[in-house]
């Protein structure tokens, strides 16, 4: 193995596409493979668990920790890997924001169960089964990773050094970081790699002072090419989320949808667009406030898309004082999501 | 650095406002084990010189770099312990008050364990937030010595003569096309039964004449940027369709002119004007204006009767409204009233029953120069009253119009019931709720009304009706109503009603407050910026309140307040320059990304957009610390200096200081067990 620092990468609650991401800085690949012995990934590496836990504590360089927390297992992995890593590194949108896992803190793990193994209308299941954590067999007992009522991210669990933001993030900023590790000059702790103004700056449309007064679906309107998407009516994230990718999205006639979180210093992305917003209604009275709100549908999907798990929020309350479920009656809000009652 | 600071902590008894409900030893004792608090007292009343050098001592003997008293609201004596601070040397804004009067004695008096530990919190929060104040020092700006005076009633030409006389300029804004208001369309003024006339157009004339006083007729204030010292406004000078340099005031004009019109304004709907006119003789200015609307020759484009006789050629059809633009630096408003429309209470038949009177008319009617020449006559212009009621009350203090008190009807009605006695011989009946005659000598002139013979009844009429139930009625307005005295109800057959329409704000007012950046009450009635101790000043600095647009009151009244806003005004010019607050909006230009959310949401057009750099900036003269822009930001560049993100965010933290989940040190939201 020699004396190359190690590098680890791991996945926890998440789809898989910050490891494809990482692909994406291309022949730098190579360096990165030349300066780093890489020892963990299990997308691609069969090195064990056992194989971690008997390194020294703190033998590992680095570790792109990307996904939520979510499982007991999670959980045990993001110990781990702490433990055993000098730099622990917030990999992608689910690991520093909880991203799309982290919605499911708008209900909680029996509301998810039933509908994902039974409700769904694609689910045929007429034994109502669904997933235990623990199940007595003929030859003893089964047991699965605890599952959790919330989604926490990385630094909700154990302290983070860094912050790679983005679903997935960029190469550029891959890079940066990685380059950044190699030359030894590593940024203060709990520096977020990227840049501290919003998409707004990257973006090349041509923005005018808003006034909105009717939200539009992307399908509903062909936009203008060269004119800001909110402006036109379109809900665009761009305004209160970080810069880094480019404007991406916004160039491509797709609003921003946030991925890569809010601006630096900001504590709850989700809650600033809903101020930003709200600021720019053209409306003058309650009722025309509701009437344009009714063009955005799911704006709690909208505003918190990836950032729930870490905002003020951070989940409906559980229970309330007479015992009812919260998530159940925030269902029955017209208001949140008028498509819900139907 | 904030975990060097020093504070100290006073808690004020207020007497017993505060101490009565409040543990106030209990809160002084307990925040000294608050971060950084060095000193933590309680004083009986913190805002006394005593209290105040209490602060000044600990500041040069401990040192302190902070101080939070908890007492009363800012509002109250905010700048008194910022002075304190000052005196010591520590920059007054570096003080926080905590209000556990208001917050939480005065709203709890029932339960003064909650508000012992409700006052805990708010000092909590006061002393978090106290340790991210940062130092701050008061923009100065000069003052611009022309003052911009709206509306010229009789409380807006005492402002404006009172300041013209002391040497400075003044600007003069009258919608109408004369000024005078209200008060030229008296006859009397009670209860010295004065001609209003005689009073009020040496000054009216005064006005027209003064060197110091430029007057703007027909005009109004469309527009007013900038702030106290520097206003920049907007005037617009309706067409008045006469080149007043050239017009003498002959009345060729009028004279000839063959279209007439109700005159709703001046007399009230109670007489006629002609299209071309001016409003009444003693006019100031002379000149006419020709009301467009009416003019025979705009509605269908042939006479020019004026134009044809005018003998200085002074008539000009195509004149356009004129719109000036010019620094003030103080403004004073007093825009009046409107009388409430009786109409609305059609219980007592006005409009429909031709000899039911609004109080305003029955002005014009005993007005010697109005329109029956100063004689008490029915609606058909010739029969003189026998029997005349006149009803108090009407749109005041009911729920259904105006709750309020109109303040000057009982005594207005009290001159008319004189009037009538004086030169008609019907009997007079006043139905009132309570007489309401306060002020110096008023209630001298109620006993003598009722020495006059004047029927007193006191109860509310509930109707106005011409139907007759018997046959001394017939013929009669029958007034119902229920005598609370000898608990009967009671019918009077009358020539003559006359409803004692209430006051009520301009129709526009709400607009108007929005137009001058100031607080208007639901009713619809300036706000003062305290209703006891400064009922002349409002919460934008440089912009005052003078006469009935601030309250319903009298002439007297209206003066008085016309001369103090004056006082206040030249106080300030006196002064020479204004220390504007530094509590101001900024956005961090490195930082901004122009998305242009915060463009228009500045009630005072304080930031503007740099297309060069493509970021928004804010104007720091021009903004008042809203935070609305603040709020509004979505990638948080913009910081409300005195209520920074961390200063906020830290009193948040303090506020909640006994709710911590788990016990633990600071508000957080990751929890690390699972839940």
């Amino acid at each position: 193995m020699g004396d190359k620092p190690k590098l680890a990468i791991y996945w926890a609650s998440s789809c898989g596409g910050c490891e494809i991401a990482i692909l994406a800085i291309h022949e730098k690949i190579l360096d990165v493979a030349d300066y780093f012995d890489f020892i963990f990934c299990p997308c691609i590496l069969d090195f064990k668990r056992s194989d971690i836990e008997a390194l020294e504590d703190g033998e590992i360089a680095v570790t792109l920790f990307n996904g939520a927390i979510r499982t007991d297992e999670n959980l045990e992995m993001a110990e781990l890997l702490r433990r055993k890593s000098q730099v622990l590194v917030a990999f992608g949108s689910c690991a520093t924001e909880g991203c799309a896992p982290g919605l499911a803190n708008f209900n909680d793990r029996e509301q998810m169960m039933n509908f994902i193994y039974k409700d769904a209308p694609t689910v045929v299941n007429p034994e109502g089964i669904i997933p235990l954590e623990a199940i007595q067999v003929a030859e003893g007992e089964l047991e699965l990773p605890g599952f959790w009522n919330t989604v926490k991210t990385l630094d909700q669990v154990v302290p983070v050094e860094y912050y790679l933001p983005g679903c997935p993030p960029e190469a550029k900023w891959i890079e940066a970081l990685v380059e950044a590790v190699m030359a030894g000059e590593l940024p203060p702790p709990g520096t977020v790699v990227g840049m501290d103004v919003t998409v707004c700056d990257e973006c090349p449309r041509e923005r005018e002072e808003k006034k909105i007064s009717h939200f539009y679906r992307p399908y509903e309107i062909i936009p203008d090419p060269d004119k800001c998407l909110l402006d036109q009516g379109l809900f665009c994230a761009g305004i209160a989320t970080r810069a880094g990718c480019g404007a991406l999205c916004p160039s491509v006639n797709m609003g921003c949808r946030g991925c890569y979180g809010p601006n630096e210093g900001v504590i709850d992305g989700g809650a600033k667009l809903i101020s930003a917003l709200a600021s720019v209604l053209d409306a003058n009275s309650p009722e025309e406030i509701d009437k344009i709100l009714d063009t955005l549908p799911d704006p709690a999907g909208y505003f918190y898309r990836f950032g729930l798990a870490h905002s003020m929020l951070h989940r409906t309350r559980l229970e309330m004082e007479n015992g009812q479920k919260m998530a159940a009656q925030i269902k029955e809000t017209p208001r949140l999501d008028p498509k819900l009652k139907d | 650095m904030s975990e060097e600071e020093k504070i100290g902590v006073y808690i004020c008894h207020c007497g017993h406002n505060i101490a009565g409900t409040v543990d106030v030893e209990g809160v002084a004792e307990w925040a000294k084990s608050l971060p950084n608090v060095t000193v933590s007292k309680d004083y009986k009343f913190m805002c006394s010189s005593l209290g105040q050098e209490l602060i000044e001592e600990d500041i040069a003997e401990q040192g302190l770099s902070r101080v939070v008293v908890a007492a009363c609201s800012p509002h109250m004596h905010e700048p008194t312990f910022r002075g304190a601070c000052s005196r010591a040397g520590l920059n007054p804004y570096l003080f926080e008050m905590a209000n556990i009067r208001e917050h939480a004695s005065w709203v709890h008096q029932d339960d003064g364990e909650a508000a012992t530990e409700k006052a805990k919190s708010i000092v909590s929060g006061a002393v978090s937030r106290a340790r991210e104040l940062e130092p701050l020092e008061p923009f100065r700006a000069p003052i611009d010595e022309t003052t911009l005076v709206v509306g010229g009633g009789i409380a807006g030409i005492n402002t404006a003569l009172e300041i013209a006389n002391a040497g400075y300029k003044v600007i003069l804004v009258e919608r109408e096309p004369s000024i005078g208001g209200h008060m030229a369309q008296f006859d009397k003024t009670f209860p010295t039964l004065d001609c209003s006339a005689c009073i009020l157009t040496p000054k009216m004339f005064d006005v027209g004449n003064h060197p110091n006083i430029e007057l703007m007729t027909y005009s109004e204030v469309e527009q007013v940027d900038g702030y106290v010292g520097n206003f920049t406004v907007r005037i617009r000078k309706k067409a008045r369709m006469i080149d007043v340099d050239l017009c003498t005031g002959c009345g060729d004009c009028w004279e000839r002119c063959p279209a007439k019109v109700v005159d709703t304004v001046y007399e009230a709907g109670l007489g006629y004007r002609t299209a071309v006119y001016r409003p009444f003789p003693q006019a100031v200015p002379k000149y006419p204006v020709i009301d467009t609307e009416s003019c025979i020759y705009f509605k269908n484009g042939r006479c020019r009767a004026c134009e044809k006789f005018c003998p200085t050629d002074a008539i000009k059809f195509d004149q356009e409204d004129e719109i000036i633009v010019t620094s003030v630096g103080n403004i004073v408003l007093a825009t009046g009233y409107d009388l409430f429309d009786s109409r609305r209470l059609p219980q007592y038949g006005y409009g429909r029953l031709a000899n039911v009177f609004t109080s305003l008319e029955f002005e014009r009617m005993t007005n010697a120069s109005g329109p029956t020449d100063g004689k008490v006559l029915l609606r058909d212009g010739v029969t003189e009253p026998k029997s005349v009621a006149i009803l108090h009350c009407i749109g005041s203090r009911d729920k259904n119009t105006n709750d309020y008190c109109s303040a000057i009807c009982c005594m207005a009605a009290l001159k008319f019931a004189h009037l009538v006695k004086e030169k008609t011989d019907a009997e007079v009946y006043n139905f009132y709720i309570d007489m309401r005659t306060a002020p110096k000598d008023y209630e001298t002139f109620y006993n003598r009304l009722m020495q006059e013979g004047t029927h007193f009844i006191r109860g509310r009429a509930a109707e106005v009706t011409d139907a007759a139930r018997k046959p001394e009625e017939v013929g009669k307005l029958i007034v119902q109503a229920e005598d609370t005295l000898i608990g009967k109800q009671r019918r009077i057959p009358v020539d003559m009603v006359i409803l004692m329409a209430g006051m009520q704000p301009r129709h526009d007012s709400q607009e108007v407050s929005h137009r001058f950046g100031i607080g208007c009450s639901d009713a619809g009635f300036f706000n003062e910026s305290h209703p006891k101790l400064d009922p002349i000043a409002t919460m934008n600095a440089g912009i005052f309140i003078a006469g009935v647009c601030q309250g319903p009151k009298d002439i007297p009244a209206s003066v008085s307040q016309g001369a103090a806003a004056a006082s206040r005004v030249l106080s300030l010019i006196g002064k020479g320059e204004v220390e504007i607050e530094p509590v101001r909006a900024h956005i961090d230009e490195d930082r901004c990304s122009g998305c242009r959310i915060c463009n228009n949401l500045c009630p005072y057009n304080a930031i503007d957009f740099l297309e060069d750099l493509a970021v928004s900036r804010v104007n720091p003269a021009l903004c008042k610390g809203c935070g609305t822009c603040v709020a509004a930001c979505p990638s948080q560049v913009i910081d409300g200096q005195h209520y920074t993100f961390n200063s906020i965010m830290s009193q948040i933290e303090g506020l909640l200081w006994d709710v911590r989940p788990n016990g633990e040190e600071k508000v957080t939201f990751q929890k690390t067990e699972p839940v």
